[in-house]
């Protein structure tokens, strides 16, 4: 049996299982919605796989009941682990009326559900750094111990916004986690054409903040990077900037093909190495996962992820004259 | 320009407000005093209004629309933030989310355009992108406008740019009494509203103030002079030199309605139908480029609506459609709206 590397993090083996529970349903409903979207079902997919592992181990390491969350649109993981349900992202795949995150308005992966502190979000990327900065600001004036995390790929963290918005908070000694996604391309460009230096969590520096960068792969490794993290924000430490390396196991979206600009053999390889399966090893090695107990989740899952899409497919659009609605409040 | 001390009382609020005080005196505020004032009066209604922008704490503002709010309320409340306009506005939306009514200021309003990303793709857009879930209501200060020795970049009118993003409000007040009753409503306003104070008025404009907490609506057009002759429609400092230059007309037999605009975005369609209507000779007048300027809009909703009420075509006073205000003074004065231009317009529309 290998070591063990999570009761030192204070993990039990239940919170472990609760763990590979949410990655295990965000690749499965990812999957699901390739199969929707090549069937001609949902219009649209934007992909976790690969990143699922460390969007889950992030959001375990902080209070999923208090915490808000800035998430971009791969966050699947971070959705699901802080409270969104299978049965809304497919309402949100599917653009219907009762969709929580816009009612149907915005693409899928615009995520955003305030009973859950999940910021809603939009296209132009990195816009919500700042805002979880925001957040951060105005729990710091009304002395609440809360955490704002905020999540980006690589190619985002060369906007303004990032900048502008980690400054901000390293001068304020605001309690907001940045995490990178480095999941090595924006859409087709790779990562040594988006930054010339070697780690993004060098940044960190210039801001004056912790910046580390962990095995995305490992979701241990992120989870206590992160712990930390929320350890530094609630002593009135200020912000930390993590980068977390994995890979994008598929196109950028449904509309891309990223045969044109990657190779097989390399995203191949990236497979090999996902976290997803890496955690589900340890797991085993650990006598927490069987295969029995595996074959007992999948089949959950797969009910529960059936049971979302019939809902969500059958479920109606919002009507016509309701894109009136909700411009203005007064 | 000569200092106007009060308008004229055309103003329904002002006259009720007159008649409970039974004509005791009011305080004479400037309007930047009264913005100052507004922004007081809401801090100490309100602990979550709290104000953000470059140099608005210890120095209490470039121009001192901050001043004394520093000393009151503290640090924690009258931020000094980094030198990023993006993060001014991005961190205010943030707290806005969260519940609190941040007041962000824009040192210019040149230097808003680094944080148009955030004004429009995310504050105007929160609501409704997420089906009434989250809102945010931001108020954003910036002064505009020209006529201060202020060049290309410390003089534009940037209201355009913003005034067609369904989601946003934008006020541009024309009077001490106006800033004061709309900035306290748009601190108060469940919705992202860009409050543009005109830079020139901060000091030049004075009048009555009442030290009483009241509100403006946002949305709605005000006749600060009614006249029977011709009607000119326009907002912020050329309000000014409208009532300048209708009160030395009226000396000729020339009768001249007045309508501020107040809000820019969305327009009060009905008060621009109305006073249109009633003369059927319009002057639309604005300090911002003329092509593509707001008054192109009140222009269109006059041509849809009131036809066969004109007496003469839609005219149109505006700043050159060159890229911006020069330093120079007869470059700027060349550029700028004043008196003298509005009456001549007024003459020709009248002789039409």
């Amino acid at each position: 049996m290998s070591e063990n590397k999570h009761q030192k993090l204070g993990l039990s083996n239940q919170d472990l299982i609760e763990m590979y529970r949410v990655m295990l349903l965000a690749r499965r409903i990812d999957e699901r919605m390739w199969l929707l979207n090549r069937s001609g079902k949902i219009p649209f997919v934007v992909s976790c796989q690969g990143q699922e592992a460390l969007q889950v181990a992030a959001s375990f390491a902080l209070n999923r009941s208090e915490d808000y969350v800035a998430p971009y649109y791969r966050d699947v993981g971070v959705v699901l682990s802080f409270g969104m349900t299978a049965k809304e992202l497919m309402l949100q795949a599917f653009a219907k009326a009762e969709d929580p995150n816009s009612g149907g308005r915005q693409m899928p992966g615009h995520f955003g559900q305030k009973k859950n502190r999940m910021l809603s979000g939009s296209s132009p990327v990195t816009t919500q750094v700042p805002h979880a900065v925001g957040i951060a600001l105005a729990a710091k004036m009304e002395n609440k111990s809360i955490v704002s995390f905020v999540t980006l790929g690589e190619g985002s963290s060369n906007q303004g916004d990032f900048h502008e918005g980690l400054n901000f908070a390293a001068v304020q000694k605001l309690p907001v986690i940045t995490m990178v996604e480095n999941n090595k391309y924006a859409i087709s460009v790779p990562l040594e054409k988006q930054v010339a230096c070697e780690k993004i969590s060098d940044r960190a520096i210039g801001y004056g903040m912790p910046g580390i960068t962990v095995d995305g792969n490992d979701p241990l490794a992120v989870y206590e990077a992160v712990k930390q993290a929320a350890d530094r924000a609630r002593n009135g430490e200020g912000p930390s900037l993590i980068e977390a390396v994995s890979y994008r196991l598929t196109p950028h979206s449904s509309d891309d093909d990223d045969r044109s600009y990657r190779k097989r053999e390399e995203v191949e390889q990236a497979k090999e190495k996902d976290g997803f399966h890496t955690f589900a090893a340890y797991l085993r090695e650990q006598n927490i996962l069987t295969d029995e107990k595996l074959e007992q989740m999948e089949q959950e899952i797969k009910e529960e992820i059936n049971e979302a899409t019939d809902y969500a497919e059958s479920a109606p659009y919002a009507s016509p004259e309701s894109i009136y609605d909700f411009v203005y409040g007064n | 320009m000569q200092k106007v001390h009060r308008m004229p009382v055309q103003n329904q609020f002002m006259t009720s407000y007159m008649e409970t005080k039974g004509g005791k005196m009011m305080p004479i505020l400037s309007y930047i005093q009264a913005v100052t004032q507004a922004m007081k009066e809401e801090m100490e209604r309100d602990e979550k209004v709290f104000v953000l922008g470059e140099d608005v704490g210890v120095r209490g503002g470039v121009f001192r629309a901050t001043e004394g709010l520093y000393e009151q309320f503290g640090e924690s409340r009258v931020i000094d933030t980094p030198l990023a306009e993006s993060a001014i506005a991005g961190v205010g939306i943030g707290a806005a989310m969260y519940g609190m009514r941040p007041v962000a200021e824009m040192q210019f309003a040149d230097f808003i355009l680094p944080a148009v990303n955030q004004i429009i793709s995310e504050a105007a857009k929160m609501r409704y992108r997420s089906n009434n879930d989250w809102t945010c209501p931001i108020t954003i200060r910036a002064p505009y406008g020209g006529g201060v020795h202020g060049a290309l970049y410390h003089s534009q009118s940037i209201e355009a740019i913003f005034a067609n993003q369904p989601g946003l409000k934008i006020v541009m007040p024309s009077s001490p009494y106006d800033v004061k009753g709309l900035l306290k409503a748009a601190i108060r306003d469940e919705d992202p509203v860009l409050f543009l104070e005109h830079k020139r008025a901060y000091r030049s404009i004075k009048e009555e103030v009442p030290d009483t907490d009241y509100t403006l609506p946002i949305g709605k057009a005000d006749i600060k002079r009614e006249g029977s002759d011709i009607t000119i429609i326009t907002y912020g400092l050329c309000v000014q030199w409208a009532i300048q230059a209708a009160e030395k007309l009226a000396s000729e037999g020339i009768d001249v309605h007045i309508l501020d605009l107040r809000t820019i975005y969305p327009l009060d369609q009905e008060a621009i139908k109305q006073a249109a209507s009633k003369t059927g000779k319009v002057l639309l007048i604005t300090e911002d480029n003329k092509e593509g300027s707001i008054i192109g809009e009140v222009a269109a909703i006059i041509s849809e609506h009131c036809l066969f009420d004109l007496d003469a075509p839609v005219k149109r006073l505006a700043g050159p459609d060159v890229p911006a205000m020069p330093y120079a003074p007869p470059l700027e004065k060349e550029f700028m709206i004043n008196q003298d231009k509005i009456e001549a317009a007024i003459r020709d529309l009248a002789e039409f």
